[in-house]
């Protein structure tokens, strides 16, 4: 196990006050702090390589582009992935786009007569799977694919527990494209995707992993995932903003039409029509993120050397303590499952009588920076009857320090609001 | 601590809302959602024989929400579009003075309470957003001022 103090001393963020009070940080489900390796990588690139990558004769571009397809291997080790599987994209929720636009291009292009895979064209009478614990990222492109091809869109529903009620049926010989979400940002739950990717196979469909709560978090492999696609973003595993990764099967990423279109992706123009390079510079139109990739490759060493199975155990740690704490204070109800069994480090709660915008207020009154709101799964949120939660987020550099300056806030809210003493008595 | 934020008036405002959900025959209404956090409020306004403003809202939020739709209500109520603009228009200004302005406890009356409010940009929303409904339903009402006289 590594020593969290050691880890705290390459954030420099982590020193800093807030309110005249000493920051705690537990919005990392949001996005995560960078340690100084990350960013001096970054700096390193640009003082010493940048240049465009692919394109270019001169030294700098074959340094810069020797760099960045050598983060692109880092990046695939990291997840178990081969090298070409990997595309960069601006975010997570650009990787899912970019697999419904296949989508939405495929279903144009057959309208208008033109071969394409068969497996991207969608319609009436199609379905498309997601499940009720989405990120709107996860969500919304979908309801966009159905509402433009007259696909269906259904979900799994959720228990009471938070955990995902998989009732059969809901897949089925309609279903198309399935999509979900491994840990929920808003529960915690991390779900058998495994399981439903294979429902999805057996009945024909495609389908994709939502792993931007996972992959910062625990020892991921996507081949093991049993999906087709999967997409994260790098600014929740302490690498820059502005990238994220898709990840799908080469033999489908060469089929698919393109999202964005223009140079770097090309492989022959003519004035009336082109031809695509395969992937991935097929989905990287434009000049890409060159700092950002090395940025997101060296936060992977980073990690790699913390050890994945590591940063899950001690994040297992921190949850157990943060929902033994959470049950002890009367008027506080935790969403999500109430045990570490296949759960993650994001706790949503709510406090009776204070609404959660005004628990986070005080809680950063005293340097507590926590989420507050729906986290972009306002479903999720209607589900519990909640209209919005206060949520902790624990990294490699929380302890259970933090956990307990979070509870004080809490608690001050409380009596803040009055709160405490009606509830208790 | 936060005592800048949560003003006496503004709890008060809070756990005892006032104008809430009061039946009136509505001429308009506006809902408003703040989608950053979920916060959802709605605004119905209708008038009086004498041409003054009758205003009822519902909604769910924080306390600041609340507190501004209840102080809203109150300082609204019974004054005509003509009266209610510089009102309005100086809540706006105070909401966007990032705590600089010295709030006129005429104009405003228990709405100076929010004055600390613009010092948080992430709450602003928070304290505008029954306003911003109240405007909403009175441009369908047709019941927006004639002129506006906010320096009178």
């Amino acid at each position: 196990m590594f020593d969290v103090n050691e880890v705290r001393a390459d954030f420099p963020i982590l020193s800093r006050s807030v309110r005249g009070v000493p920051l705690v940080y537990l919005d990392s489900g949001a996005t995560s702090q960078k340690p100084t390796q990350v960013l001096d990588a970054e700096r390193f690139f640009y003082e010493n390589s940048n240049a465009v990558v692919h394109r270019g004769a001169h030294a700098l571009a074959e340094e810069a582009t020797d760099a960045y397809e050598r983060a692109r291997q880092t990046i695939s080790s990291f997840v178990g992935a081969q090298v070409d599987e990997i595309v960069f994209t601006k975010n997570a929720t650009e990787g899912i786009n970019l697999v419904a636009y296949a989508f939405s291009n495929a279903t144009d292009k057959a309208r208008q007569g033109l071969d394409v895979d068969q497996r991207f064209v969608i319609g009436p009478g199609d379905s498309i799977v997601v499940t009720e614990m989405e990120h709107h990222a996860n969500l919304v492109p979908w309801q966009e694919l159905c509402a433009k091809t007259g696909a269906q869109l259904r979900w799994f529903g959720i228990t009471d527990e938070g955990r995902l009620d998989i009732q059969p049926g809901i897949i089925d010989s309609t279903t198309k494209f399935v999509s979900v979400v491994h840990q929920s940002n808003l529960l915690g739950t991390i779900n058998p995707v495994r399981e439903i990717m294979d429902m999805a196979h057996a009945v024909g469909a495609l389908g994709m992993v939502d792993l931007c709560q996972s992959v910062p978090h625990m020892p991921v492999n996507v081949q093991e995932l049993g999906a087709d696609f999967a997409s994260w973003s790098g600014h929740k595993m302490l690498g820059p903003t502005g990238i994220g990764i898709l990840w799908g099967r080469t033999e489908l990423l060469n089929i698919m039409p393109p999202f964005l279109t223009g140079g770097s992706m090309i492989e022959m123009v003519h004035m009336d029509q082109s031809t695509y390079a395969p992937a991935p510079q097929r989905f990287e139109a434009g000049v890409p993120m060159v700092a950002q990739a090395i940025g997101l490759a060296r936060a992977c060493e980073y990690l790699s050397d913390l050890g994945m199975e590591n940063v899950f155990q001690h994040e297992q740690e921190l949850t157990a303590y943060t929902l033994a704490e959470l049950a002890k204070i009367p008027g506080v109800r935790v969403i999500g499952p109430l045990d570490t069994r296949d759960r993650g480090s994001a706790v949503s709660f709510v406090v009776d009588g204070i609404h959660p915008h005004d628990v986070g207020h005080l809680m950063d009154a005293m340097g507590v920076a926590v989420r507050v709101g729906h986290h972009c799964c306002w479903p999720t949120c209607r589900r519990f009857d909640v209209p919005a939660t206060t949520r902790i987020t624990t990294y490699i550099y929380n302890d259970k320090s933090d956990i307990d300056q979070a509870i004080a806030g809490i608690k001050s809210a409380q009596e803040f609001f009055g709160a405490s003493v009606a509830v208790s008595a | 601590m936060s005592e800048d934020l949560y003003q006496e008036i503004i709890l008060d405002h809070y756990k005892n809302p006032r104008g809430k959900r009061v039946k009136i025959d509505s001429l308009a209404q506006s809902y408003q959602v703040n989608p950053t956090c979920g916060d959802e409020i709605t605004v119905d306004v209708g008038q009086n024989s004498d041409g003054t403003l009758l205003v009822s809202y519902d909604g769910q939020g924080c306390s600041i929400s609340q507190a501004s739709a209840s102080v809203m209500s109150e300082l609204i109520n019974g004054k005509t579009p003509e009266q209610a603009a510089p009102i309005q228009a100086a809540f706006m200004e105070l909401m966007k003075s990032k705590g600089q302005l010295e709030p006129d406890e005429d104009v405003l009356e228990d709405a100076i309470a929010f004055a600390g409010v613009s010092k948080y940009p992430a709450r602003i929303k928070c304290a505008l957003i029954s306003w911003m409904a109240l405007s909403d339903a009175q441009i369908k009402a047709s019941l927006t001022a004639t002129t506006t006289t906010r320096d009178e």
